[in-house]
């Protein structure tokens, strides 16, 4: 319970940091970009003008939510240790443990806020052009404008999120911020290649190759398994079992990162 | 106090320097026109794959393009005048995002459309639209476009009603595809049966670019009625006077006409000799081909 507490009070700090640090300034970029985009595009397009200001909206939110997770994510250890804050704050009453938790979780809290109030301001300008077009056109649409579910994509766009900060707080515990930028965004490329890492053994001759690949298509995060923009925008169906599979996936992943965080954290000598 | 204000004015002044350096700049004329729009990736699988997370979004990136291209190109906004971007750019949109409807429906009518309004390909169109049809067997809306296709760019009647009449079995289909599909095989080629396609096209649009499109379709063959009654006039003129009209006056003067005669765009019809037309500038030429696109 204790460690929660404290856990939770390391959060609330790293979230304050971030308010002060003007990371939610993202969000009047993403406001004034689908603003703008609302009115240029249906200057620019022959038709779907919703349809682009839903697939702008989710990549906008992914894209912000990378940039915040990447960016703010390999400094979140880096930063204590270069300012020498760190040893004022592992003389308190705070394990190692709870610090890596403590700042991943408040990463995770600005992320949260962040893709929520994204939500609410795309949905709004969605919901704003709704209305901009004739009511015969709306009845030939076979979803609605303010589809709510288009959040089934959110929801996985903030589990890949979550990762990623994973990804980078696990890399910043022993690594340069420099370096742990290029890794996460690698891991992050790479895992959306993974439907090829599982075929190479159709492509290359040598069966070790093949197996390599196979081997790294199951321990290399994928990425792509979170990215469900194009169904829900269309309204197609994804199972739930879908869903919970590939969210559960992401928590399990996270889980191993985190461990081997605090793992790496703790054997750190900071003297 | 001056120090103060020194800053701001400073950045006042140099964007007023920009300002008035980039006016004289545009004032010096626009540079030649370089090489036309280049397409960097050409292959659908390749951007596919580089598109990581964000096909949907490149897909509607490469939808613009291929709007702005056709638009440009038709409008002679563009050096070459060409079309030739215009199938891989719809391929790439269609390859992000294979249920992008829009773009098989309006991407076959671009490529559809004859020169020079448009390449002039309806192989092309019609196998654009085949790939929709394996993406969205459903999709009523893609096989009217087929039949459109036959319609107007093969003047393939049978092959039209064919294919409306396999819209009107999908679900979804407006009530009219059925009669559709019978007057277009009893009397497809005919105004009357393009009249009645095109209207019905104008009040089931969902967009206003078909909705415009019809519109402008239905004025064209209002105007090819109208340059018959006004040849008949012309025709009957010269039987009676033995000679040509030089101009429309001669026949308001003669009774023929109480007026200048405007085609449904507002613009003037041209007299030549005994041959009446659209004026050049018409929004509504080329006409279609007589007998073979009514």
């Amino acid at each position: 319970m204790r460690s929660l507490r404290t856990i939770g009070t390391v959060a609330v700090s790293v979230f304050r940091e971030s308010v002060r640090d003007k990371v939610l300034y993202n969000l009047v970029a993403f406001a004034v970009l689908l603003m703008a985009a609302s009115y240029l595009i249906g200057q620019l397009t022959a038709g779907q003008d919703i349809k682009i200001i839903k697939d702008l909206g989710l990549a906008a939110i992914a894209t912000f939510g990378l940039m915040i997770a990447v960016f703010i994510g390999i400094g979140l250890v880096w930063k204590e240790v270069e300012r020498r804050s760190i040893y004022s704050l592992l003389s308190k009453p705070l394990s190692r443990a709870e610090f890596i938790l403590g700042k991943y979780c408040g990463l995770g809290l600005t992320l949260a806020v962040n893709v929520a109030v994204m939500v609410v301001a795309w949905y709004v300008v969605l919901a704003y052009m709704a209305t901009t077009v004739p009511p015969e056109v709306r009845a030939g649409w076979t979803t609605p404008a303010t589809d709510l579910g288009m959040l089934r994509a959110v929801g996985l766009i903030l589990v890949e999120l979550m990762l990623v900060t994973a990804i980078a707080l696990f890399f910043s515990t022993f690594s340069s911020p420099f370096l742990s930028a290029g890794f996460t965004l690698g891991l992050w490329v790479v895992g959306h290649f993974n439907a090829d890492l599982k075929n190479f053994e159709a492509v290359v001759d040598s069966r070790a190759a093949g197996w390599f690949a196979h081997g790294l298509y199951y321990v290399l995060p994928n990425f792509a398994a979170f990215d469900i923009k194009q169904q829900v925008v269309y309204a197609q169906a994804v199972p739930a079992g879908y869903l919970a599979t590939t969210a559960l996936y992401g928590g399990v992943y996270i889980a191993l990162l985190l461990t081997a965080s605090v793992a790496v954290f703790s054997r750190r000598d900071f003297k | 106090m001056g120090r103060r204000f020194f800053t701001p004015v400073l950045l006042v002044m140099l964007m007023a320097s920009a300002i008035g350096l980039q006016a004289l700049r545009e004032r010096g004329g626009e540079l030649p026109a370089g090489p036309d729009s280049v397409l960097y990736v050409r292959s659908p699988a390749a951007l596919q794959r580089m598109a990581l997370s964000y096909k949907s979004i490149l897909a509607d990136v490469y939808w613009i393009r291929a709007v702005q291209l056709y638009g440009d190109t038709r409008l002679g906004r563009r050096a070459d005048r060409s079309f030739s971007l215009l199938h891989p750019l719809l391929e790439l949109t269609i390859t992000l995002d294979p249920y992008f409807g829009v773009a098989y429906q309006f991407g076959a009518l671009f490529l559809a459309e004859a020169p020079p309004g448009g390449p002039g390909r309806p192989d092309l169109a019609i196998k654009l639209l085949q790939r929709g049809i394996e993406a969205k067997p459903d999709d009523w809306r893609l096989y009217q476009a087929t039949g459109f296709v036959h319609y107007w760019s093969n003047q393939d009647y049978a092959a039209a009603a064919d294919w409306f009449g396999r819209a009107s079995r999908l679900p979804g289909a407006p009530t009219w595809m059925g009669p559709l599909a019978a007057v277009t095989l009893a009397e497809g080629g005919n105004r009357k049966a393009s009249r009645l396609l095109w209207r019905q096209i104008q009040e089931g649009a969902a967009d206003d670019w078909f909705r415009n499109e019809a519109d402008r379709r239905l004025k064209q063959l209002d105007a090819m009625d109208q340059i018959d009654l006004l040849q008949n006039v012309v025709a009957t003129f010269t039987a009676k006077q033995g000679h040509a009209p030089a101009a429309w006056a001669d026949l308001v003067r003669a009774g023929y006409l109480r007026g200048t005669i405007v085609d449904p765009t507002g613009a003037p019809y041209r007299l030549d000799g005994s041959t009446v037309s659209l004026d050049p500038k018409s929004r509504l030429l080329p006409l279609p081909k007589e007998g073979a696109r009514p």
